[in-house]
């Protein structure tokens, strides 16, 4: 009996090493399809001039310079580093906070959880837009409105992106926090440990990972959001400089990207898959910067 | 073995994906081709199939940009088929979506062959991809061509299929509810002392002078584009534009100002809480909250039977003169045929147009959605507002043309102005009233070297 299971098992782990192309096949090809394909293609389109990509006209760096050139999206660069950084800290402090108030055992904690959670179900357009009209009848009353001053949407969105975001990164710490090993808090009691020290040497060292993965969601998302600056404010107010040439004040980067491409003529949709390219190395670079370093944190149990 | 085994399954991969790409480039070259090798063919076929039912061998693909006329079209397109057999699909655009969809459609390897260019811009974006429609079938049913678009060479790269006209529509019984006559509103006194009379009455009469002037995506271009184009108008002076100018003097910024002022300051919505709208224009209209509405004759279908005695008078602005005004009249709805499309689809969809313009019950559904229809057998019109514009005209009225459509860079343009007049809005002072006007007409030529720079 025994040997037959060993002989049954070492011949389907034969099997598998024989045929792993096959079984791997059908994602390599969809992604090289959905994703390999068209980022270089990408790539390439953003040394070129083009208003259908199938008759692009190379042209060299170019777009590469009216991209740096262009003062929207320096403006549009740095507000959306400010905006990332910001949501980054308290969206994670918030989940945190939560998390840890959500693994005490209060009663009703799943029902919490749940709708802490929810938010995260609504699209980020509805999203935006029901937002602007709750934070419009708020500022309504004092007669101005969240597109009339950039404080109000920067802030606005962070609100939007707390309310969205926290329970998502909520669940995942508590997750985390549910694996920190009870013997170690028993330990840490024992020892006399106050509650902050509990914290910050027990359980936060045991939640790196999930801090790790976290922060590492939240700056990207942070970077990449789109949808909920659109509908939320779409970059509004602008600053009508003399000249007639306008920066608005609360477009992010790919709001900005999009609006490079769509906004204007043939000659910018070069220009807006270069700033599109740029923007993937710089989320690339920053979210795989980050990741090294909190990694670094992370204990191994 | 196993490295082999490994090496096929890679080679075939990679043979499928090189198959698979070189699939697309196979399909799309013979239809870029396909004009070229097949024109004298298809020149043959024009002058044959007059008599003859049109051939059913190509398809049509009609790439639509209104989406409140659907409906209509695609009932068109399914009575086209039964009659024919000839396939018809309407795709529709989401607003404010067109270009984009456009743009990914016509890199298809099934374009659209019916789409619509319809202002300058879009010439100077899609003249290459479009048949010069000069001297053909459906050129030769139109009893004007002032609603054709050509591009610099004189091609006509577009033909009107409709057209509209936008003003301020009236309820006149309200007007006269509120004890004046529409024989005061000749000119902008008349308007503006009707207009604050009413607004200063508002609570008493049950109703207000102008609806809502929202400034959210889905209301701004009532103002942005439509009311605008007076300011365009009466700057162009007699010497229509016919290209778009590089530059603007805004010399009748004031009066622009001044209908601007008057709807925001005499409407249901106090104007600092227009920004991010929420209100419905149309339905307060319609409900009769209010006397007066910046719109369009497209609003005509939806509140005929709630304001049957609706009208619509001119942009009266405080230019002298313009007791002589008349109504905005032009159009965006111009089709173009894909000279990329093969010959037999051209064909096809030139039947399916000329087909449009002229069966009685094809045109009778076209007309009630779009108005009118600029053709010489096409259905007679039932439009409202459309009649009140024939009025003006035969009274010996000036039509306002459609200077707006010059917009360089619309939605960034448009976007500015919306920002500054919110601006505005929020505190009517002249400083924002200047950042109003440099959106206005700095702004202008920003964007005019934004897209042609």
């Amino acid at each position: 009996m025994k040997q037959k299971k060993i002989a049954g098992g070492s011949t389907i782990r034969a099997y598998t090493r024989r045929w792993w192309p096959l079984f791997l096949g059908p994602v390599v090809c969809a992604f090289i399809i959905g994703f390999v394909w068209p980022f270089i293609q990408g790539i390439y389109l953003s040394f070129c001039k083009f208003r259908l990509i199938s008759d692009a006209q190379f042209i060299g760096l170019g777009n590469y310079i009216k991209a740096f050139q262009d003062p929207s999206f320096i403006h549009a660069f740095w507000y959306t580093a400010l905006f990332a950084i910001v949501s980054l800290v308290i969206i994670n402090v918030l989940a945190f906070a939560v998390a840890c108030a959500l693994t005490q055992g209060i009663k009703g904690s799943n029902l919490f959880r749940t709708v802490f959670f929810m938010p995260n179900l609504i699209g980020g357009i509805v999203l935006g837009y029901i937002w602007s009209m709750i934070f419009d009848g708020i500022l309504g009353r004092f007669g101005t409105s969240i597109l009339l001053e950039s404080r109000f949407g920067f802030w606005g969105l962070i609100i939007l992106m707390c309310w969205q975001q926290v329970g998502y990164m909520m669940i995942i710490y508590i997750a985390g926090l549910q694996a920190v090993p009870e013997d170690m808090l028993e330990a840490a009691r024992i020892d006399g440990a106050t509650r902050s020290q509990t914290l910050f040497r027990v359980t936060i060292p045991n939640v790196m990972p999930s801090i790790t993965i976290c922060m590492f969601l939240s700056l990207t998302n942070g970077f990449k959001l789109f949808d909920q600056n659109l509908a939320l404010t779409g970059g509004q107010p602008f600053i009508i400089q003399s000249g007639g040439t306008t920066v608005k004040t609360t477009e992010m980067l790919a709001l900005n990207i999009y609006n490079t491409f769509y906004g204007s003529s043939s000659a910018s949709q070069g220009t807006a898959q270069a700033k599109a390219v740029i923007f993937f190395i710089l989320v690339a670079g920053l979210g795989l910067a980050q990741l090294a370093y909190t990694r670094r944190k992370e204990v191994q149990q | 073995m196993k490295k082999l085994l490994a090496l096929t399954l890679a080679a075939v991969m990679t043979l499928a994906l090189l198959a698979g790409c070189g699939g697309k480039d196979g399909g799309s070259t013979p239809d870029t081709n396909a004009p070229d090798t097949n024109a004298p063919a298809a020149d043959g076929n024009t002058t044959a199939p007059d008599d003859s039912k049109p051939a059913a061998s190509g398809s049509v693909y009609w790439l639509n940009f209104k989406p409140e006329s659907d409906e209509v079209l695609q009932n068109v397109a399914k009575l086209y088929t039964e009659k024919t057999g000839v396939e018809v699909k309407v795709v529709t655009a989401a607003a404010g979506t067109y270009n984009q969809q456009l743009n990914a459609e016509m890199d298809k390897s099934n374009p659209p062959t019916l789409f619509v260019i319809g202002n300058q811009a879009g010439v100077k974006d899609w003249a290459d991809y479009a048949v010069d429609l000069t001297g053909t079938a459906i050129a030769n049913e139109l009893n004007t061509d002032a609603y054709n678009l050509y591009d610099e060479t004189g091609k006509l790269v577009s033909i009107g299929y409709c057209y509209e006209c936008y003003g301020i529509i009236v309820n006149p019984d309200l007007v006269e509810k509120a004890g004046h006559s529409m024989d005061e509103i000749t000119n902008f006194d008349g308007l503006k002392a009707v207009a604050e009379d009413i607004h200063a009455r508002a609570a008493e009469l049950g109703f207000d002078a102008f609806t809502s002037c929202d400034m959210d995506g889905s209301s701004s271009w009532r103002f942005t584009g439509h009311m605008a184009n007076l300011e365009y108008y009466y700057e162009q002076e007699g010497n229509v534009w016919t290209e778009c100018p590089a530059t603007i003097t805004g010399k009748y910024m004031d009066n622009f100002k001044n209908l601007y002022d008057l709807c925001i300051n005499n409407s249901l919505t106090d104007p600092k809480e227009l920004a991010t709208g929420g209100h419905d224009a149309s339905t307060e209209f319609k409900t009769g909250k209010a006397a007066f509405q910046v719109q369009g004759s497209w609003e005509y279908e939806g509140l005929k039977n709630e304001v049957p005695n609706a009208t619509m008078i001119p942009y009266y602005c405080g230019v002298s003169g313009e007791e002589k005004a008349g109504l905005n009249c032009g159009t965006e709805n111009c089709w173009a045929i894909n000279a990329k499309a093969s010959a037999e689809n051209q064909q096809a969809t030139m039947d399916f147009m000329v087909w449009c313009v002229t069966d009685p019950e094809a045109s009778r559904m076209l007309v009630d959605t779009f108005g009118v229809m600029p053709y010489k057998n096409a259905a007679e019109s039932t439009n409202g507002f459309l009649a009140a514009a024939a009025e003006y005209t035969d009274n010996g009225c000036y039509v306002m043309n459609w200077a707006t459509n010059f917009q360089p860079n619309v939605d960034d343009y448009r976007a500015a102005l919306v920002a500054a007049l919110n601006q505005y809005n929020a505190d009517q002072s002249d400083a924002n009233w200047e950042q109003v006007r440099t959106a206005f007409v700095d702004g202008w030529a920003v964007q005019y070297q934004n897209a042609n720079g």
